[in-house]
């Protein structure tokens, strides 16, 4: 069984070829190796397989906003841990850790932008940070933004990421869901345009409450949606879900999304929708 | 039949209960007095359920909640109300039965009274989905608020769910848009809302028909982001771990009126709610009359007013200057 045997000698472990972080990326849903220069050029979508990347929102705000650029406000808030929570980890620890990894304070950036000379109330959620989990901090931005709109009259855009309330604040981030939907029937009384855009995935406490409750909502393709997780549904029914189910498709079929936008079409479908809105 | 209906921990105070009336019975078959006995031991354990009792963990308390002789929806509005009439469906899809309501008069007030109902039986738990509703429920609810809007009738909301149902039908038909437009429609909706927590409150199901006015929370009733099982599934990976998950969520009526989320506590009856029903609804109706009386005074400008400021001022940050 020679042959079977790895030679000891004559073959040595060579060093792996350095190549530089992130010159190329590999799509994570057909496999291509695509250079990292081009994907962002295409709005870090597949050129093979029109795979939407997750990206942060710092990168949504070059591709959506005029410039690329944002005014930021309430970028010092952060959660205090308030129910010294503790599971394998402690709170603060995971907020320490998702600070360090993302280069954020918390999972939402909030402020005024430009997109096509329209001054807009933007609010951009990121998943790099615990999910994109709304706790007091995103309540309070959110809930900011909204005020923001209504005291300078402004549109809102809120562009959703988001695993929904997090759990670690229990029932201070449910309430979340209250605050926020509650100021979104103040701003829809004042008749300013509120337009909600879904990436992937937008679910649970986020869904259930300002994502769902656009004038127009939009959505990425193949973005997972939805009120319930796919897993507990699973668990719940007993049996496999249908291909597709909880998709930005499957939602637009039911009727609860009005248009599924691909991100290099998303800033020109916002303005689009900002100037029918303007009176 | 109370043997199998009760929780561990409640099981030595049964256990006396039982002996109490075997003495009863013995007394009167053999016609000799015992009440000297009876006395000693109903006092021992009525110091054995306070002991119990004032020392509960929060899992414990959300056993309570759940106990299979809790009162539900049902029985309050039968205890608490009179000429009730109940009222169907959603006019877009069904008529969903883990949601209950209609017109009724408390005290002679005419009011909306809506609640979560459980079934008690395997048939009627199932007919009830476990109190868990889907987006049809939601929709029959914001019907029938609308209803007592514009017939200017305060809404009194009974909570006491295990979450909104979690199926492919729920999701086909709007699960969360159902919850959220609640959310909104209810802050702004110009009736007084009272919204007692009697059982278990879980997630978005509880909130979609939980905002008002005030709110109340029963002793032994429990409000979360998520219920301790399902906490424990995704945090520890271990539904198993619930009672840890209890603990770390904070949900009891106690922590939730330190956090400044609800107004009041509601007291029980000693042992629970199940113990006596008509105690228990006593309780619940004094409070709901009372509160009805003070919010029908606020004019309807000021009482949306605060309400928004309610939910407005929750959640707990820290904001550093620049």
């Amino acid at each position: 069984m020679e042959w079977f045997k790895k030679a000891k000698d004559g073959l040595t472990r060579q060093e792996k070829k350095e190549i530089p972080d992130g010159l190329w990326s590999k799509c994570s849903s057909c496999g291509e190796i695509i250079y990292t220069r081009q994907l962002e050029s295409n709005f870090w979508v597949c050129p093979n397989c029109k795979y939407h990347f997750r990206i942060t929102s710092r990168k949504y705000i070059k591709i959506i906003l005029d410039k690329g650029e944002l005014e930021e406000y309430d970028a010092n808030l952060e959660s205090m841990d308030p129910l010294k929570f503790k599971d394998s980890k402690k709170y603060t620890d995971r907020i320490k850790a998702a600070q360090a990894k993302s280069g954020l304070k918390d999972a939402v950036i909030c402020g005024i932008g430009l997109i096509d000379s329209i001054k807009v109330s933007f609010a951009i959620m990121d998943f790099d940070f615990i999910g994109g989990s709304m706790g007091s901090v995103v309540g309070e931005k959110i809930a900011r933004a909204i005020e923001r709109a209504i005291r300078h009259d402004m549109p809102l855009i809120i562009v959703s990421c988001s695993g929904g309330a997090r759990m670690q604040e229990s029932i201070l981030s449910l309430m979340q869901m209250a605050k926020t939907s509650a100021l979104l029937a103040v701003l829809a009384e004042k008749k300013l345009p509120y337009l909600s855009v879904l990436t992937n995935p937008t679910t649970a406490g986020v869904m259930a409450s300002y994502a769902s409750l656009g004038d127009v909502i939009i959505a990425e393709p193949k973005a997972l949606l939805g009120f319930a997780g796919p897993r507990v549904i699973q668990q719940t029914i007993g049996q496999d879900l249908p291909p597709g189910f909880q998709s930005s498709e499957f939602f637009l079929e039911k009727g609860f999304l009005d248009k599924i936008v691909d991100r290099s079409q998303l800033r020109d479908t916002i303005i689009l929708l900002l100037k029918y809105f303007q009176r | 039949m109370q043997e199998r209906l009760s929780l561990d921990f409640e099981k030595p105070i049964l256990e006396l209960e039982k002996k109490i009336s075997d003495m009863r019975d013995f007394a009167a078959g053999a016609n000799i007095d015992m009440n000297g006995e009876i006395i000693s031991i109903q006092t021992k354990m009525n110091k054995l359920r306070e002991e119990i009792f004032s020392s509960l963990t929060r899992w414990q308390k959300v056993q309570l909640s759940r106990h299979p002789r809790r009162p539900h929806s049902s029985d309050y509005i039968e205890l608490m109300t009179a000429d009730y009439m109940e009222l169907h469906g959603d006019r877009c899809f069904a008529d969903d039965k883990a949601l209950v309501g209609g017109f009724a008069k408390i005290d002679g007030k005419p009011v909306l009274i809506i609640g979560q109902q459980k079934g008690r039986d395997t048939k009627q738990k199932l007919y009830r989905n476990f109190g868990m509703m889907h987006p049809e429920g939601y929709r029959k609810a914001l019907r029938l608020f609308r209803l007592a809007e514009k017939f200017e009738k305060p809404i009194v909301i009974l909570i006491d769910t295990p979450g909104a149902f979690p199926g492919i039908g729920a999701e086909e038909r709007g699960q969360a848009e159902a919850i959220a437009k609640n959310i909104r429609e209810m802050s702004v909706l110009k009736v007084p809302i009272i919204i007692i927590i009697i059982g278990e409150g879980a997630s978005g199901g509880a909130l979609g028909l939980g905002i008002g006015d005030r709110i109340y929370m029963l002793e032994y009733s429990w409000y979360s982001v998520i219920s301790p099982e399902g906490c424990a599934a995704i945090l520890w990976r271990d539904a198993a771990m619930a009672p840890q998950a209890a603990e770390a969520l904070k949900l009891t009526s106690e922590d939730l009126l330190e956090l400044g989320i609800v107004d009041k506590i509601i007291k029980e009856p000693p042992g629970g709610a199940h113990n006596d029903y008509k105690e228990m609804a006593g309780n619940l109706k004094k409070e709901i009359i009372e509160t009805l009386t003070e919010l029908e005074k606020v004019p309807v400008d000021e009482l949306l007013q605060k309400r928004l400021e309610k939910f407005r001022g929750m959640g707990v940050y820290r904001e550093q200057e620049e």
